[in-house]
């Protein structure tokens, strides 16, 4: 398996904040290869994603390495790296059709005319099972529910074939049944284009259902990584442990019940 | 046991778009002393129109909520004031519902005067008592609320809820925005003041997994229905309609894996 991304002592900190949002991480991600980033508020989860796709504050200041081994050219966002966010609402812009955002991004990476680039987001709008999406390219986000509207966020966030997709916290503003929906739709659609995957989240259940491997991190570091059976079953440090333990699931809470 | 609140037909239809639409129709379900009903639904399915219309916020057009035997619907002034005390209510965000500036002490005081819990001179002794029943240190009284964590602010407005030795306190998305570690404290926190208290709750998620750890019994919510209600244990394992089917099968549950042994999951 190749190597598409290599992370090297990896720091961000932010200006005025004393504690480094991220420190000291290495990490790498084969081509194709599944990862979630799981972490409570503050972890630097969300860090590490934006830091990868080059989207932190221009504040920021960044140590280590953020290396694509495969790639003779910084990584870009759009063509390399598609960046799904928690909220499609603040993500899309409001007078904007939902065609033309995924079209935009065609047309400025994959050197297509604006015709064609139309095209190809119907086509995408259909790939994420959006309903008659020749007419709902011609549609604004706020006709669109938050379910569809992450749709359309995901199909312009893939269309120009990256090579990786950073999903950050992006089910959580979904109800629960949305929610599996999206998640069933970032599966499917990373092993057909054989994308990488970089699934942000607070929730291990839901990663752990997605994922190779996961990274656990707490105050800006890397506690614990491990493929998803290791983690799940063996978790070699006490915060997996406990995350893994604060999990609500549907079995064994009998007696939290009664 | 006789119930301590009994919902009845509440309906309520809002124009959208031109279009009439109901947010509720015919809702109805009881909550019996100590008692923890869930209700639960995806987006939209009428859930939070409920909480509202028991905060008075929202009016029906038609229906009944009877609490401790008495029509709430219709009551004004220090009549609805008197009732309400033993009718609190706590939101998903906190920092949201809170004056910025107050303290914590300050927002805790505040219940007790309004609703003349005790007397002037006791109020300090009795904030003190309510920041240790939710497990916050004393220290924290003279703190703003945006110098705590989000998990300490829920602490102070489950403490503010309590203050009035309610008889119900409805939970809207109360765990829902808190991480997962804060979330299982805090849903210990309600189970142990239950079972001290004797406090029933109105639990509002749209997430069955804090539900299941919470809910005596479970109604669950659609298209401003309630389309299937019973004993959680049941609903959860053998659910009956096609929302409460599509909410457990959308739960997720840790995987496991063949030949290693299943996390066990346990809760304090």
């Amino acid at each position: 398996m190749t190597q598409l991304l290599e992370l090297r002592g990896l720091g961000v900190r932010y200006k005025g904040v004393a504690a480094p949002a991220l420190e000291g991480v290495d990490l790498d991600l084969a081509t194709g290869e599944r990862l979630a980033i799981i972490g409570e508020s503050g972890s630097g989860k969300s860090t590490l994603a934006r830091a990868v796709a080059g989207l932190l504050p221009q504040t920021a200041t960044l140590q280590g390495t953020i290396a694509w081994p495969g790639l003779d050219r910084p990584a870009s966002n759009g063509r390399d790296i598609g960046f799904v966010f928690q909220d499609p609402a603040s993500s899309l812009d409001p007078v904007m059709s939902v065609g033309d955002q995924v079209a935009e991004v065609a047309h400025a990476n994959l050197d297509l005319d604006w015709r064609a680039a139309r095209r190809l987001a119907v086509e995408l709008l259909d790939r994420v099972k959006l309903p008659e999406p020749a007419a709902l390219a011609r549609a604004y986000p706020h006709q669109l529910s938050g379910g569809q509207k992450q749709r359309v966020a995901i199909a312009a966030a893939i269309v120009a074939r990256p090579r990786l997709l950073i999903a950050d916290e992006a089910t959580s503003a979904l109800d629960t049944i949305v929610q599996a929906e999206i998640v069933a739709l970032i599966r499917r659609l990373v092993a057909e284009d054989g994308m990488a995957l970089l699934f942000v989240s607070h929730d291990i259940a839901l990663a752990a259902n997605l994922a190779d491997r996961i990274a656990v991190f707490r105050h800006g570091r890397m506690v614990e990584i491990a493929t998803t059976a290791e983690l799940i079953s063996r978790p070699k440090t006490d915060y997996s442990r406990a995350l893994l333990a604060a999990h609500l699931g549907l079995d064994a809470h009998a007696e939290a019940s009664t | 046991m006789s119930a301590l609140l009994e919902v009845d037909g509440l309906s309520k239809r809002y124009r959208r778009g031109g279009k009439d639409f109901a947010a509720l129709d015919g809702v109805s379900f009881e909550i019996a002393p100590g008692e923890t009903l869930a209700l639960v639904g995806p987006s939209g399915s009428g859930k939070s129109t409920v909480a509202r219309i028991l905060l008075r916020l929202v009016v029906p057009d038609a229906g009944s909520i009877r609490f401790n035997g008495e029509e709430l619907l219709g009551l004004r002034g220090g009549a609805l004031r008197a009732r309400r005390a033993k009718l609190q209510m706590v939101f998903q965000d906190p920092l949201a519902a809170f004056n910025p500036r107050a303290t914590v002490a300050g927002l805790i005081d505040d219940p007790l005067r309004i609703h003349g819990i005790v007397e002037r001179a006791a109020r300090p002794r009795a904030i003190t008592a309510l920041l240790k029943r939710v497990g916050l240190a004393t220290e924290l009284a003279g703190r703003r609320v945006h110098e705590i964590s989000g998990g300490q602010r829920q602490r102070v407005a489950i403490a503010r809820a309590l203050a009035t030795r309610p008889a119900l306190i409805v939970l809207d998305e109360a765990v829902s925005a808190l991480d997962v570690l804060v979330r299982a404290d805090i849903l210990s926190l309600l189970a142990e003041l239950q079972r001290d208290e004797g406090v029933a709750y109105l639990f509002i998620s749209h997430d069955l997994g804090a539900v299941r750890a919470i809910a005596h019994r479970i109604a669950i919510m659609d298209g401003g229905r309630i389309v299937e209600q019973g004993d959680a244990a049941t609903v959860i394992a053998a659910p009956t309609s096609a929302t409460g089917k599509a909410l457990v099968a959308a739960t997720p549950a840790l995987p496991v894996f063949p030949g290693l042994p299943a996390f066990k999951e346990t809760v304090s």
